[in-house]
């Protein structure tokens, strides 16, 4: 529970949506956005200003290539290597040098160059075009480094900060030290934006669409709490601290418990992990399966489909990690912000809406067959019995399909998402051709609220404490509660530790979640009883809002 | 000017990790050397932007051009590496 702190002169709280739990204090610092040019300015002495030009040319070269030596990952490096090669280019180059003759001062010419190199790439079209957002990389740090402003991206103060930004994008954070940033505050996004996965998949307390956020000077203390969503500015060194070793105190506490997750009253609910590759599961992770494998890396950044022997030894790594344990595969999901160029599925206006999941086997059954021959192989050579399931199925017919070509292959466990509104109300029929559902929560609030996940200006509508949406959750549990198979949450909510006892108390059986989240998360349902549970679920269902949910289950614990 | 036309081999074009290793080899032999693609306008060949902006895929012939002493011998090893499959020797996945 927050304490409170001593204010001092020009104290303000700020408020926004609280979505990775946890407090921190520290020293602010914001990701700088791309720099605006300023007015043109006349150039009197030529030469020094090509040199200048060059000079921030170099510097963002340099600093690239030093990134990319650094880089662990081949694929981000091979990037980060073709975008310094971009940098130091000598057409580039040239280009600058030419505008610079004509008048241009250097951070004009820089722009217009890669403006014009921008250009040339789009009309190439296909995969070059792809290239032309290299450029915009490069540009804004061109012009940053020619008008001594601050280089976008993530700061490095030297020592471990708050990080604020308007919002984040998987290309700013692909560095992000979860070491020297203590937490994350930005302006927009939602409880499903990847701010949010980010830092629930690093453990650090984060709040999202907090206005003003980006207005608290470089430098400033603060307070962020990670439950309320509360960030507080005026606060001292001294405070900090002691919020600081109150935060790790409280971490330790937590990572002490460990063993299968349960109510106070024993009731078991599974706690399982949402993993992209079997490199997620080292440090001695304490859950009992996995709960969400998403087998798209293997499928990232390919142009043609990867064969069946590398498809095969990535599932059977991860199966021979849980011996004994559940492991649930689902297969590739590809879709409005994944897509996979091998696929050559065509540009669609509202991909949301589109040939996504499941639906692409209507077009390339074959892509579906291979995976499923691939994960029965790995089954067999791993002697275990992995569950399968489909993201977005939509109708009983397409589970049945589905399940039909699952079981043909030996697999035993098969299932189906729930993510589309039309599978939660026909749970009970879907489970009539499946042994298993596993309720993704993102993509249910986005269908349900009809709300893009992107979208910051509809936070609100994706909160997962909507209680329209844990009316669609109930829905499900309840169905299955009636057949007696398993539903699962594998969504962010089940990340939340409050929300965890509301989703156990409508009756979900399984939780699956990013590894660092399974300690808190065990934690609150310790202690609960099953009873109280339920009371949760009802208080959150009667809400009418979000807040009124999330405030009834907070004051009855 | 002695000249050579030979069609990109590699499987994704003149793209990416192709291009990288195609311009590292030209900015190697420190010769002027110009690519175009058909009567299009020859660029250099040691800009990664210029050789990019070719949009050259799979099969696409383009043809080298580069003048003074050994600019046969230049010019024939380039177009050996063009005619050999640049994606077969990406890093191998984890």
């Amino acid at each position: 529970m927050p304490e409170p702190v001593a204010a001092v002169p020009g104290a303000e709280t700020l408020r926004g949506l609280g979505i990775s739990p946890g407090r921190a204090a520290g020293r602010v610092y914001r990701m700088a956005g791309p720099p605006l040019l300023p007015n043109p300015v006349p150039v009197t002495d030529t030469v020094a200003e090509i040199a200048r030009a060059v000079r921030g040319l170099e510097e963002v070269a340099d600093e690239l290539a030093l990134r990319a030596e650094k880089a662990a990952d081949p694929a981000a490096r091979d990037i980060l290597e073709a975008q310094a090669a971009i940098a130091g280019d000598p057409m580039l180059r040239e280009s600058v040098d030419e505008h610079v003759r004509a008048g241009m001062d250097a951070a004009h010419a820089i722009d217009t160059a890669c403006a014009q190199s921008r250009q040339m790439l789009l009309s190439a079209g296909g995969y070059f075009a792809e290239r032309a957002s290299d450029l915009d990389d490069i540009r804004n740090r061109a012009v940053a480094a020619v008008l001594g402003l601050p280089m976008p991206g993530v700061p490095s103060p030297g020592y471990p900060f708050i990080l604020t930004a308007e919002d984040l994008a998987p290309a700013d954070t692909v560095n992000l030290d979860p070491d020297t940033v203590l937490a994350l505050v930005t302006e927009k996004g939602g409880p499903t934006s990847h701010t949010a996965i980010l830092a629930r998949a690093l453990g650090l307390p984060a709040v999202v669409a907090c206005h003003g956020a980006t207005g608290i000077a470089d430098g400033t203390w603060v307070s962020v709490d990670g439950d309320t969503g509360e960030v507080g500015t005026g606060i001292g060194e001294e405070a900090a601290a002691e919020i600081q070793r109150r935060a790790l105190a409280e971490r330790d506490r937590l990572g002490k418990a460990s063993g299968p997750g349960r109510t106070a009253d024993g009731h078991p609910v599974k706690l399982l992990l949402n993993i992209g590759s079997v490199a997620d599961l080292q440090a001695g992770v304490d859950a009992e399966g996995v709960g969400l494998f998403r087998s798209e890396f293997l499928f990232l950044d390919r142009r043609t489909a990867p064969t069946h022997e590398e498809q095969t030894s990535a599932y059977e790594a991860v199966l021979r990690a849980f011996p004994g344990g559940q492991v649930v595969i689902r297969t590739l999901d590809a879709g409005t912000d994944k897509p996979l160029p091998f696929l050559g599925l065509a540009d669609e206006i509202n991909p949301a809406l589109g040939v996504r999941g499941l639906r692409v086997s209507r077009r390339q059954p074959d892509v579906l067959d291979a995976q499923l021959d691939a994960i029965a192989e790995a089954a067999r050579a791993s002697d275990t019995s992995p569950w399968v399931m489909a993201p977005m199925v939509t109708t009983p017919g397409e589970a049945a399909d589905f399940a039909r070509a699952a079981r043909s292959r030996g697999i035993a466990h098969v299932g189906a998402m729930v993510e589309v509104p039309a599978a939660a109300l026909h749970a009970r029929r879907l489970l009539d051709e499946v042994d298993f559902l596993s309720i993704g929560t993102n993509d249910l609030s986005q269908y349900t609220f009809a709300a893009d996940r992107q979208h910051g200006d509809l936070a609100d509508l994706l909160d997962p404490w909507q209680p329209a949406l844990l009316h669609l959750i109930a829905e499900c549990a309840e169905a299955g509660r009636a057949v007696g198979k398993p539903v699962g949450v594998c969504g962010e909510a089940a990340a939340d530790p409050l929300l965890a006892t509301v989703l156990v108390g409508l009756g979900v059986t399984s939780l699956s979640m990013s590894a660092r989240s399974v300690p808190a998360v065990r934690d609150a349902l310790a202690r609960h009883s099953i009873a109280q549970c339920r009371h949760n679920a009802e208080l959150a269902l009667a809400a009418r809002d979000p807040d009124g949910a999330r405030r009834a289950v907070r004051e009855a614990w | 000017m002695p000249e050579r036309t030979v069609a990109v081999a590699s499987r994704s074009g003149l793209h990416a990790r192709p291009a990288k290793i195609f311009v590292e080899a030209v900015a190697r032999q420190g010769m002027a050397v110009r690519i175009r693609v058909g009567d299009g306008k020859p660029v250099p060949a040691n800009s990664m932007l210029a050789v990019l902006s070719l949009g050259a895929g799979h099969g696409t012939e383009v043809t080298l051009a580069a003048e003074g002493p050994g600019a046969d011998e230049v010019l024939a090893s380039l177009a050996e590496l063009l005619a050999q499959d640049l994606d077969a020797e990406a890093v191998p996945d984890a």
